[in-house]
C-alpha cells in the first residue's frame, strides 16, 4: 500500500512557503511529491495550511517562495484558468441560473468543443453520477447530495489531469457523507484520477485515501498510508490527532536503540519504543491505543504491567470503555471487547493494566 | 367523550372543533386587518384618491355645464343643422345675467376659448349687450349685437365645450384636437409628442450612464470588507441628506462658464473657451445622473453582496477567463438587481421638473415642466391632469414589461 509515488510524480511543490501579512508564515517551507493516479488527502484542522495549500495547487494564491510543478511544468506561472485542474468546492458553487445540463457544458464551451461532442460527454459524465434524468433541473431544485453529484461531474467532465476537492462532504448529513466517501472512491479508482482532497474529518481521510499528509501549524506533520498513520504515528500531534490516544507523560531514564526506559510523573518506570527522543534525560509523552491496552483481574502478560483503579465503566453494545486512573494520569481509556469483559470490573476496582512495549511510543513531549 | 370516528370531533367544552378552528381564524384575519387598516387608509387618502382624481380631471369637462347649466339644458338635443332657436338664447341671456351678477363669467370664457380663441370676446360682447330680462325675440336682439351669435361653428363649439366628459385634453396632449367637422386632425403648433420622446430619451441615457457608472461601484462595494464599504456606503448616500434643489443650484455653480470645473480646465490649459456645461442637455444629464445614481447602486450592491466570490472562483477553475467567467456567471446573477435599479432610475427620471427646469435650456424641458407650466401658470387643470395620466400610463407599461422580462428570465427556480 506504500505509494509514495517516487517513479511517476504528478505534481511535486519544491520549498513552498506561503504569507498573507508578509509577517507570518501559513505554509511553512512544504515539499510533497504527489504521484499519478493517487487519492492523496491533505487533513488538519483550520488554519493548518492544508486549504491554502490547495488553493496554491488551483492557482486563486500565489505561492510566496518556491514551486510548483504540474507534469514538471512550472504550475505557479500559469493562470488558473489555463491549469486544467478540476476543482470541487465546499458549498458545491453550481452556477444558480443554470440548468445541470448547462452547468456541465460550462467548461466544456469555453474550451470551444463541438456542440454535438459537448452534448455527448455531458450526457456520459451524468449517467456516470446516476443523473442523466435531471439534465434540465436547476440546482435550487435539487437535494444536497444531488448537487454534491453534479459538483463532482462537473470538475471530472472535461478529464483533468488533476481533481481537487476542497471538504467536498462538508454540508452533508452523516450518511449521506458516509455513502458520498464510497462513492468519490469509486470514481477514483474507476478513472484513474489524481486526487488531491481536503478534510478536517480523519475518518473521512482514513477511509479514502492511498495517502494522507497530516497538516498542522504550515507544516507536514507526517505523510503516510492511513493504516502507518494509525499505527505508527511519528509525533504527539498525529497520535492525538488520528483516532484516540492515552497520554502518559515522563523522563526517558535510558535510552537503547529503539528501546527506552521512561520514568512516569508518579514514579513508576515503564519500556516504550523511542520514536521521538534520541536523548536520556529528556522529557517525553508516551502514547498508546485504548485498543492496545490489556486488562485483568489478577494477572496480565505482557512487558508493562501497572495497577489501575477503574473511574468510570461505559457500555457501549459491542465493546466497553473504561475510564482508569493510571499512573497519576486520570484520563486513560481503555476499550475493552465484551467477551472479554470480567464481571468484577466495577468503579472504583482496582485492576492489573498491562501492554507490549512496542505499543507504547515515546514521542516528543506535549506542553500540559 | 365520544370518540367515535364517524362523529364530528369536539372540543372540551362541547363546541364542534371546526367551529372553534372557525372561530379562531376570524379573530386571527380581523386582528391583522386591524393592524393594516391605519396604512390602508393612509394609502387611499394619500395614493388612490389622488390618482383617480387626477385620471378624472383628464376628462373631466364640467365647467361649462356648472357655470351656464340652462343654456346648456336648452341646448340639449339640439339637431346641429341650424342655429338654435330661442328658448336657447333665453336661456342664455339668463345665464349670463347670472354670471355677471355673480362675476364669474372668467371661467366659461376661458373654457370656451379653448374652443375657439375668439370666444371669449363674443361673450364679453355678448355680456355689455344683454337684452332686458323681460325683452322679447332674445335669438333677434342677440344675433344682431354679436353676428357670431349667428354662426354655426360657434353654437357647435358651444356644444362641444357643454359635454361632461371630453377628450380634448388627452389628444392635446398627442398632439390631436377635434375641428369643427368633430374629425380628429393633427394639431401642427402642438410639440407634446416631441416633448414625452424627449423625457424618455432623456430619462432613457440618464439610466444608462447611470448603469454604466453604478455597477462597477456597486461590484465594488460588495466586495469590500464590511469595514470600508459600510463608510463607501455613507458617502453613496451622503447627497440624500441634502436638498435635491441645494444639489441641483451647486451644479450650477460648478458648471457655469466661469464655475469650477471650467475655470480649472482652463487654468490647465486644457480649453481655451468655457465649455458649454449648463442651460443644455449636458448639465441635465450631469445633474439627473448624479442624483438618481444611489437608486441605481442600492439594488445592485444588495444584489451583489448575496452572490457569494466562488461562483467566479469556479468558472474560472473550469477554465474560463476571469473576464468570461464574470460575464457568463457573475452579470447574468446581478440581472434581477439591474432591472430593479433600472426601473427605479428610469421610472424616478421620467417624472423629474427641477433640474431640466434650473439646469437646461428650452429645449431640455420634460413632461412634467410642462405640467406644471399648466398647474401654476394658465391655471388649465384639464391639461395637466391629462399629460399626468399619459406620464403615468407610460409609466405602468414599462412596469408590466419589466415584470414579463423578469418573469421570463427568472424562470430558473432559484429559491
Amino acid at each position: 500500500m506504500e505509494q509514495s509515488g517516487g517513479a511517476d510524480v504528478l505534481v511535486s511543490f519544491r520549498n513552498v512557503q506561503k504569507s498573507y501579512d508578509g509577517e507570518s508564515l501559513v505554509v511553512k517551507n512544504l515539499n510533497l511529491d504527489i504521484g499519478r493516479g493517487e487519492f492523496l488527502t491533505l487533513l488538519g484542522p483550520s488554519g493548518s495550511g492544508k486549504t491554502t495549500s490547495l488553493m496554491m495547487l488551483a492557482g486563486f494564491e500565489t505561492p510566496t517562495r518556491g514551486e510548483i510543478l504540474l507534469d514538471g511544468a512550472e504550475l505557479h506561472r500559469l493562470p488558473p484558468y489555463k491549469r486544467n485542474i478540476g476543482m470541487v468546492f465546499q458549498n458545491y458553487a453550481l452556477f444558480p441560473h443554470m440548468t445541470v445540463a448547462e452547468n456541465l457544458a460550462f467548461p466544456l464551451a469555453v474550451r470551444k468543443l463541438a456542440k454535438d461532442e459537448i452534448a455527448r460527454k455531458v450526457q456520459r459524465a451524468l449517467d456516470m453520477v446516476k443523473l442523466g434524468s435531471l439534465a434540465g433541473r436547476y440546482p435550487a431544485q435539487m437535494s444536497g447530495g444531488q448537487q454534491q453529484r453534479v459538483a463532482l461531474a462537473r470538475a471530472l467532465v472535461f478529464e483533468p489531469k488533476l481533481v481537487l476537492m476542497d471538504e467536498p462532504l462538508g454540508a452533508l448529513d452523516k450518511q449521506l457523507r458516509e455513502h458520498m466517501q464510497y462513492e468519490i472512491k469509486h470514481l477514483h479508482d474507476e478513472l484513474g484520477l489524481t486526487v488531491v482532497y481536503v478534510t478536517h474529518d480523519q475518518s473521512e481521510a482514513l477511509t479514502m485515501s492511498d495517502r494522507v499528509a497530516v497538516f498542522n501549524d504550515g507544516i507536514i506533520q507526517q505523510i503516510d498510508t492511513p493504516v502507518a498513520l494509525y499505527e505508527h504515528p511519528v509525533n504527539s500531534f498525529v497520535a492525538h490527532f488520528i483516532g484516540e490516544n492515552n497520554r502518559l507523560s515522563g523522563t526517558v531514564a535510558a535510552l537503547d536503540g529503539r528501546r527506552a526506559t521512561v520514568r512516569l510523573s508518579d514514579g513508576t518506570t515503564v519500556q516504550a519504543r523511542a520514536v521521538g527522543v534520541d536523548t536520556a534525560g529528556r522529557p517525553t509523552s508516551c502514547s498508546i491505543r485504548p485498543e492496545r491496552v490489556r486488562l485483568h483481574s489478577f494477572d496480565v502478560q505482557a512487558d508493562n504491567v501497572l495497577m489501575g483503579r477503574i473511574l468510570e465503566f461505559i457500555f457501549l453494545g459491542d465493546h466497553v470503555r473504561l475510564r482508569l486512573d493510571v499512573a497519576g494520569s486520570t484520563d486513560f481509556t481503555v476499550k475493552v471487547p465484551i467477551s472479554q469483559v470480567d464481571s468484577a470490573w466495577k468503579t472504583g476496582e482496582t485492576i492489573r493494566v498491562g501492554w507490549d512495549a512496542d505499543d507504547l511510543r515515546a514521542l516528543d513531549p506535549v506542553a500540559a | 367523550m365520544d370518540t367515535t370516528p364517524t362523529a364530528l370531533p369536539l372540543s372540551d367544552d362541547g363546541v364542534p372543533l371546526k367551529v372553534r378552528l372557525r372561530r379562531a381564524e376570524r379573530s386571527y384575519k380581523l386582528r391583522s386587518l386591524a393592524l393594516i387598516a391605519p396604512l390602508l387608509i393612509f394609502l387611499v387618502l394619500s395614493f388612490v384618491l389622488p390618482i383617480s382624481t387626477l385620471l378624472y380631471r383628464a376628462v373631466d369637462n364640467h365647467e361649462l355645464a356648472d357655470a351656464m347649466p340652462k343654456t346648456v339644458a336648452a341646448l340639449d338635443g339640439w339637431d346641429g343643422n341650424a342655429i338654435p332657436a330661442e328658448p336657447v338664447f333665453v336661456a342664455l341671456a339668463t345665464d349670463l345675467r347670472d354670471l355677471k351678477e355673480a362675476g364669474r363669467i372668467g371661467i366659461p370664457a376661458k373654457r370656451l376659448g379653448y374652443e375657439i380663441s375668439g370666444f371669449r370676446s363674443v361673450l364679453t360682447k355678448t355680456l355689455r349687450k344683454l337684452p332686458a330680462p323681460d325683452a322679447q325675440n332674445v335669438r333677434d336682439v342677440v344675433v344682431d349685437a354679436v353676428p357670431e351669435w349667428g354662426e354655426l361653428r360657434y353654437w357647435k363649439a358651444f356644444e362641444r365645450a357643454a359635454k361632461p366628459y371630453t377628450p380634448r385634453y388627452l389628444l392635446a396632449s398627442v398632439d390631436r384636437e377635434v375641428n369643427e367637422d368633430g374629425q380628429i386632425v393633427v394639431n401642427e403648433s402642438s410639440a407634446f409628442v416631441d416633448i414625452f420622446g424627449r423625457t424618455f430619451w432623456i430619462s432613457g441615457v440618464v439610466t444608462l450612464c447611470c448603469l454604466l457608472l453604478a455597477y462597477p461601484l456597486a461590484y465594488w462595494l460588495s466586495v469590500l470588507p464590511p469595514s470600508k464599504s459600510n463608510l463607501l456606503m455613507i458617502c453613496v448616500l451622503l447627497p440624500f441628506w441634502t436638498s435635491l434643489l441645494v444639489r441641483t443650484a451647486a451644479w450650477i455653480v460648478l458648471l457655469q462658464s466661469g464655475g469650477l470645473i471650467n475655470g480649472g480646465l482652463q487654468a490647465l490649459g486644457i480649453i481655451d473657451q468655457p465649455l458649454q456645461l449648463v442651460f443644455n442637455r449636458v448639465g441635465v444629464y450631469i445633474s439627473m445622473v448624479h442624483i438618481l445614481l444611489p437608486f441605481m447602486i442600492l439594488p445592485l450592491y444588495s444584489v451583489m453582496k448575496g452572490i457569494p466570490p466562488h461562483f467566479v472562483r469556479a468558472a474560472v477553475s473550469l477554465g474560463a477567463h476571469p473576464f468570461l467567467a464574470f460575464w457568463k456567471v457573475y452579470v447574468p446573477q446581478t440581472i434581477a438587481g439591474v432591472g430593479a435599479g433600472c426601473l427605479l432610475t428610469y421610472i424616478l427620471a421620467l417624472g423629474y421638473y427641477i433640474t431640466p427646469a434650473l439646469l437646461g435650456g428650452p429645449d431640455d424641458q420634460m413632461v412634467s415642466y410642462f405640467v406644471a407650466f399648466y398647474t401654476n401658470r394658465t391655471i388649465n387643470w384639464g391639461m395637466a391632469s391629462a399629460l399626468g395620466s399619459l406620464l403615468l400610463v407610460a409609466t405602468l407599461l414599462l412596469y408590466v414589461v419589466y415584470g414579463k422580462l423578469v418573469d421570463n428570465t427568472g424562470q430558473s427556480g432559484r429559491k
